[in-house]
């Protein structure tokens, strides 16, 4: 990988960093209201479920994590485990597409 | 006063410490240790100084595990229980007993393009840099590294990821990128890019911590790292 790329991919993960700082509070704070309200599982779906507004920002939260996690894994993988190398970045892209799919595959299931 | 007990290290990589009992002195140094070991001791025991006043960065080791010049490390600051243990820096070579191979050191101040690439000539009129722009003190706040090696082997990345360039060669980038006579800004940028470069950093702040002349090299990564998003984003890199 050239060096461009690598300054690239910190960038992406210092920016998907900001995004995520947001999303973790709007989800958190939305867990513990829902959660406080005695909300069931049923109600949770009838607000999620043909929300456009929920379905863009989860859609946005797991966007931003399959960008930010598995850059930082490379840095864990190359420090702590001394994995350096194309095989590496094979192997973290796929956990990107893993994280991107599984995400993006539950968003779905509380929109539909 | 009781006399101190010194655990030197001896040998190369592998080797072990070995004890001596050096009398006590009033203002006495680190070094004034070593030397004495040297001198009235042992005669085979390897160390580098020259200057003996902060000036040259040659006698850097570890004391009581902590990287520090030893020609200005008073016993009495970092003695414990009237106990020194004194070895060669980390991350770097040992060649024996507290010398150690700085040629990586060094080097990597050549990989990240640490020398002033002006466009002046000798006949042409010097260039003013006036001393109270942004970038002039810039370059002061870390100009005054004396090479000593003490933050390269204090750094967490650099015992991690050994292509790292560490925080000595990459403040003197960063001093170079704040000169605004260098002509060579971009090309030092993409050498101090990516994983061997600034943005390998953690800012865990150790070399800035343990610095003998208070630089940050922190700081200047930091702005190498803006500087890398400024050249990144207007397509420069």
């Amino acid at each position: 990988m050239n060096v461009r790329t690598q300054a690239r991919l910190w960038i992406a993960q210092r920016a998907s960093a900001a995004v995520l700082a947001l999303c973790v509070v709007v989800h958190l704070v939305t867990i513990i209201y829902a959660v406080r309200g005695g909300l069931t599982g049923a109600e949770i779906l009838e607000r999620t479920r043909g929300n456009l507004g929920w379905l863009g920002f989860y859609t946005v939260f797991v966007l931003a994590v399959s960008i930010h996690a598995p850059i930082g894994l490379r840095a864990v993988m190359t420090e702590w485990f001394a994995w350096r190398g194309a095989s590496r970045d094979w192997a973290l892209l796929a956990f990107a597409l893993l994280l991107l799919v599984m995400g993006l595959r539950a968003v779905f299931a509380v929109f539909t | 006063m009781n006399p101190l007990r010194v655990r030197i290290w001896r040998g190369a990589e592998a080797g072990s410490f070995s004890e001596y009992e050096v009398p006590r002195e009033e203002s006495q140094t680190v070094l004034d240790v070593v030397t004495y070991v040297q001198r009235k001791l042992d005669s085979s025991l390897a160390y580098r100084f020259a200057c003996r006043v902060g000036m040259c960065g040659s006698c850097a080791m570890t004391v009581n595990g902590v990287s520090r010049w030893t020609c200005r490390t008073h016993v009495a600051k970092v003695a414990e229980d009237g106990r020194l243990e004194i070895g060669p820096l980390h991350n770097l070579p040992v060649i024996r007993d507290l010398v150690t191979d700085m040629r990586e050191f060094f080097d990597k101040w050549a990989r990240a393009k640490g020398q002033f690439s002006g466009t002046r000539t000798r006949h042409e009129e010097f260039e003013r840099v006036a001393p109270e722009s942004e970038e002039r003190k810039k370059v002061d706040a870390g100009i005054e590294c004396i090479g000593c090696g003490v933050c390269y082997s204090a750094c967490d990345v650099v015992s991690w990821n050994p292509e790292y360039l560490g925080p000595a060669a990459l403040n003197r980038a960063w001093t170079l990128d704040q000169d605004a006579r260098d002509a060579g800004k971009l090309d030092r940028l993409r050498a101090v890019s990516g994983d061997a470069g600034c943005h390998s950093c953690h800012t865990h702040m150790s070399c800035t911590e343990r610095c003998p002349k208070q630089i940050s090299p922190t700081a200047g990564i930091a702005g190498l790292k803006r500087a890398v998003i400024k050249a990144a984003l207007k397509g420069e890199l």
